[in-house]
């Protein structure tokens, strides 16, 4: 053998070796369990847009569906749910049930931030179809503004009403904003905040409507106030540029 | 080649000189192993990314200033810490940098705690003395204390922390759960003072069991509780058929008829739609939703959790029990946080007809048992006192069990060598444990511990309240800790006290630290209100709070008990702060109007309160129509200055409010004596 046809051997079977790590890494995520059908779309049924702790359980388990062209539920098909962020599924993949539904509980990565986890299933040409599912983990300081928020300020910052707890905004001349509300609270700085919380709204010559909370509740308590309303932000509160270094 | 060696070694070590030479740059080349090694270690790559990450910051001369290279070490000797974990973790305590996203170089989070007071593994666990990725933050053979998930970092604020802190949300659940949840009935678990966790669950006594209720029913609720009833806390001890007929067998032979009888209220007839229209206002008006819960026809649960859920009430409860249970729950359950209403006869077979028709034939028609043998029977007590059913219930001739189960007081120490692991399971604590309250008998055969129905959120709640419970915190220094909010073991006394606890007041209302949080406290009571408004509340409560949906029942009292409690509360529950009749220094005719202004305009107080029904609309508040028929001036003048001082959980905040303001506005409030009084009208 010349070592021209040597060469061009190992070539071909490098590039061989190539497509099938390529193939296999392609196959990969299904590979937990042999698909019996294939759907054609996956949609969410619950679990998204929750809040959690960062590292903490999601409260509610993400359900998606898998549905076939005309829109009916494909049992036995492929899902697998992924997530940069260090998010945890249990079980992370596997096959619809009869309805056509995959359930998993999802334990948030440890960074606060917001996590698009990506749940996918294969159709039947093997082509990848997503669908991402958006969650907030928030820090403990924001989880504990969190706390004294339900405590404190939904009964008239929140609209909506339950059995439990009647909201109060209708009752208000000057609206309360949502703290969900990014595109008007994202321009208002922390120090603002901070003053609206603690002297009332007066003292940034909004109604009194809003009372004043500097002598209820401690200054860190204003603190995590402030941290849960700029997590829960939507459209996101962008704090500063942030930095990521390199390894 | 050899011709070239020789070459070499003449090169090298030709004579005593060029040995020398040589020698000592091999000494050399040998000696700076060292230092390289050490510029090759992982801490000193994470130290130069930091370096290079401040470089370009705005306070990178700040940064670099208090920078140090080399190992750094938290050193406190009284907590036995010794964490290296600043050598890497570089820029923790910089908050400049809490911008950057990136492990090991980013700044902690902003907590309550300074990182020199109580170092790093206190809180994460892991090895704080050792330098390398591996060896701080995994677990080796010699250290099976890995760090600790940031699921489940509550628990350590749990060694010190055994007050109810409102930052650790998932500790105070899980420590709920230990408690309502039964599971401190058999396992002992002593927080780090030594104060054991008291279950906070009501097990019912199980000794005139037959007065209440079938062996079908026993039978089918011991094969599945929450078949019964979703919200039951019961676990689920996976008995066979078999052993369930034994069981029930045994169960219904050991009770004896309650002496008095349950028969004595005659068992109601069948109601008829008009009846069970009239038993629903009945159970609507007495507020019974809120405590018990009720599976509406959406599938969702209607109502509080202080009692057990009534979806299935009908197919359990005999009738003539139930109605004499209506009648007077202490007759049946001395210890019973149900109310004794004084409900008359009619009231009592409406009631109990309503409830009877919640029923779910299917749940127990399709269980059959023949008599009980004695074989049978004595099988079934010999199961009843192998499974621990004791610890919560009391049964004839069975005696309580004491520890039934392991202590759990340090369980968050464990050695895992201990611990029964499944094959395929990932070896640390907090696996263990979450797995040990999830499916406890998939651990190993033969053992006892029962199925609970826990949510995920539960079941971590209950594992970081666990893993809270280590060797360490029982001997950190003493004044370290939060101290734990324990009731107290308050009484009221006399007449009035028996009838406080006939109503159980204190299942709902907190009094001098004993209670339950549903309702007011009412520690001060007397110098709040007025006697006249408060006999007349207690005859007929009214509504005060429109927006909530748990409210003060009536209870039917006569006069002279109503007059005994309202007597009773006047007198005893006042505050040693204030005089309720002390006069309002410096009053003036114009401080009604003034008053008004500064409700209206101000303070905007018709935000949260209804004071003119008319145009007022908050309801976050009590009304306030007929404020000052309720109230005494004295008392809503030091609210308004400092309503947390008098009732600790209210939401109404401090306005930092001026004696003048607070005594006009009191004025203004005073005036309001209801628009239902002038009508003589009931408010």
């Amino acid at each position: 053998m010349s070592a021209k046809s040597a060469i061009a051997a190992a070539i071909v079977l490098n590039f061989l070796l190539l497509v099938l790590s390529v193939g296999c890494a392609r196959q990969s995520p299904f590979s937990g369990a042999a698909a019996k059908a294939n759907g054609s779309a996956i949609v969410g049924i619950s679990g998204d847009k929750q809040i959690a702790p960062a590292g903490a359980v999601l409260d509610q388990p993400l359900v998606v569906q898998v549905n076939d062209s005309k829109g009916a539920p494909v049992a036995g098909a492929p899902v697998q749910f992924r997530d940069t962020l260090g998010t945890r599924f249990q079980p992370s993949s596997g096959l619809t049930g009869a309805d056509g539904q995959f359930t998993t509980t999802a334990i948030l990565g440890a960074e606060a931030g917001r996590y698009r986890i990506v749940a996918a299933t294969q159709d039947a040409a093997a082509k990848t179809v997503e669908i991402p599912i958006d969650e907030l983990a928030i820090s403990a300081r924001a989880n504990l503004g969190r706390q004294l928020s339900d405590f404190y300020c939904v009964r008239c910052h929140d609209q909506e009403s339950s059995a439990e707890r009647v909201s109060n905004y209708d009752n208000l001349v000057e609206k309360p904003h949502a703290f969900s509300d990014g595109a008007f609270l994202n321009r208002i700085s922390d120090a603002d905040l901070t003053a609206i919380v603690t002297h009332g709204g007066p003292a940034v010559g909004k109604p009194a409507e809003m009372p004043p909370y500097g002598v209820t509740l401690h200054k860190s308590d204003i603190e995590a106030l402030v941290a849960w309303i700029r997590a829960s932000a939507d459209p996101p509160y962008q704090q500063k540029e942030i930095v990521y270094a390199q390894h | 080649m050899r011709t070239f060696l020789t070459k070499l070694r003449q090169t090298l070590f030709g004579d005593s000189a060029r040995a020398f030479g040589t020698l000592g740059v091999i000494l050399l080349l040998s000696l700076a192993v060292v230092p390289l090694r050490d510029q090759l270690r992982e801490w000193s790559h994470y130290q130069k990314q930091y370096l290079k990450l401040i470089a370009g910051r705005a306070d990178a001369v700040a940064l670099r200033r208090r920078f140090e290279s080399g190992i750094h070490q938290i050193y406190i000797p009284k907590l036995g810490v010794v964490d290296r974990c600043t050598t890497c973790h570089t820029g923790m305590q910089e908050a400049s940098l809490r911008d950057v996203r990136a492990q090991p170089l980013n700044a902690h989070p902003s907590i309550p705690h300074s990182l020199n007071e109580f170092g790093c593994v206190m809180c994460h666990g892991g090895q704080g003395a050792a330098t390398t990725v591996e060896e701080a933050h995994r677990g080796t053979k010699a250290w099976d204390r890995p760090m600790l998930a940031a699921r489940y970092v509550e628990s350590s604020c749990g060694q010190c922390h055994l007050n109810r802190s409102t930052g650790t949300s998932k500790l105070n659940a899980g420590r709920s759960l230990l408690a309502s949840y039964g599971c401190v009935r058999c396992h002992v678990v002593a927080l780090p003072d030594g104060v054991k966790v008291a279950a906070t669950d009501d097990p019912p006594e199980l000794t005139h069991i037959a007065d209440k209720t079938t062996r079908e029913w026993i039978f089918g609720w011991l094969k599945n509780p929450q078949s019964y009833s979703a919200t039951a806390t019961m676990p689920n001890y996976q008995f066979k058929d078999d052993e369930l007929r034994d069981i029930s067998a045994f169960l219904i032979s050991q009770s004896t008829p309650l002496p008095g009888g349950p028969a004595a209220p005659a068992a109601p007839g069948t109601p008829d739609a008009a009846a069970l229209q009239a038993g629903a206002s009945v159970y609507g008006e007495s507020f019974c939703a809120s405590c018990h819960a009720v599976q509406n026809a959406a599938g969702l649960m209607v109502g509080g959790t202080l009692g057990p859920e009534l979806t299935r009430i009908g197919t359990k409860a005999r009738p003539a029990w139930l109605a004499q249970w209506v009648g007077n729950p202490k007759l049946y359950d001395p210890g019973t946080a149900m109310p004794h209403y004084r409900f008359d006869a009619k009231q009592v077979a409406l009631v109990t007809g309503f409830l009877e028709s919640k029923a779910d034939p299917d749940w127990i028609n399709g269980i059959h048992l023949d008599p009980a043998t004695d074989r049978q029977i004595a099988r079934g007590k010999k199961l009843v006192s192998a499974n621990g059913c004791t610890s919560c219930h009391q049964i004839n001739g069975v005696p309580k069990t004491e520890n039934f189960a392991p202590e759990l007081t340090s369980v968050g120490s464990l050695p895992l060598v201990k611990a029964l692991f499944k094959p395929d399971m990932e070896h640390s604590l907090p696996v263990y444990i979450e797995a040990k309250i999830r499916d406890p008998r998939s651990l190993g055969p033969g053992l006892k511990m029962p199925q609970f129905s826990l949510s995920t959120p539960q079941v971590e709640a209950l594992t970081t309240a666990l893993l809270a419970q280590t060797e360490r915190a029982r001997t950190l220094p003493p004044a370290m800790r939060v101290a734990g909010v324990y009731p107290t073991l308050y009484e009221p006394s006399g007449e009035a006290g028996r009838l406080m606890r006939d109503l159980n007041c204190f299942a709902c209302h907190a009094i001098d630290g004993r209670g339950g949080d549903m309702a007011p406290d009412l520690s001060w009571e007397g110098t709040s209100v007025q006697r006249d408004w408060l006999f007349k509340f207690m005859k007929n409560p009214n509504t005060l709070r429109p927006a909530l949906i748990r409210r003060m029942p009536k209870f039917n009292l006569d006069d002279h008990d109503a007059g005994v409690i309202a007597d009773y509360l006047m007198t005893v529950y006042q505050t040693p702060a204030f005089d309720r009749d002390e006069p309002l220094a410096g009053s003036d005719p114009a401080d009604a109007e003034n008053g008004k202004q500064l409700f209206y305009s101000k303070y905007e107080c018709q935000s949260c309160h209804i004071v003119d029904a008319k145009q007022d609309k908050g309801y976050v508040g009590p009304t306030l129509t007929a404020v000052g028929s309720r109230l005494n001036a004295a008392w809503i003048f030091h609210w308004l200055k400092a309503p947390a001082s008098l009732r600790a959980k209210t939401l109404e905040p401090n306005w930092s409010m001026s004696d003048t303001d607070a005594r006009e506005l009191t004025a203004f409030l005073v005036a309001q004596k209801g628009q239902s009084a002038k009508a003589g009208s009931k408010p």
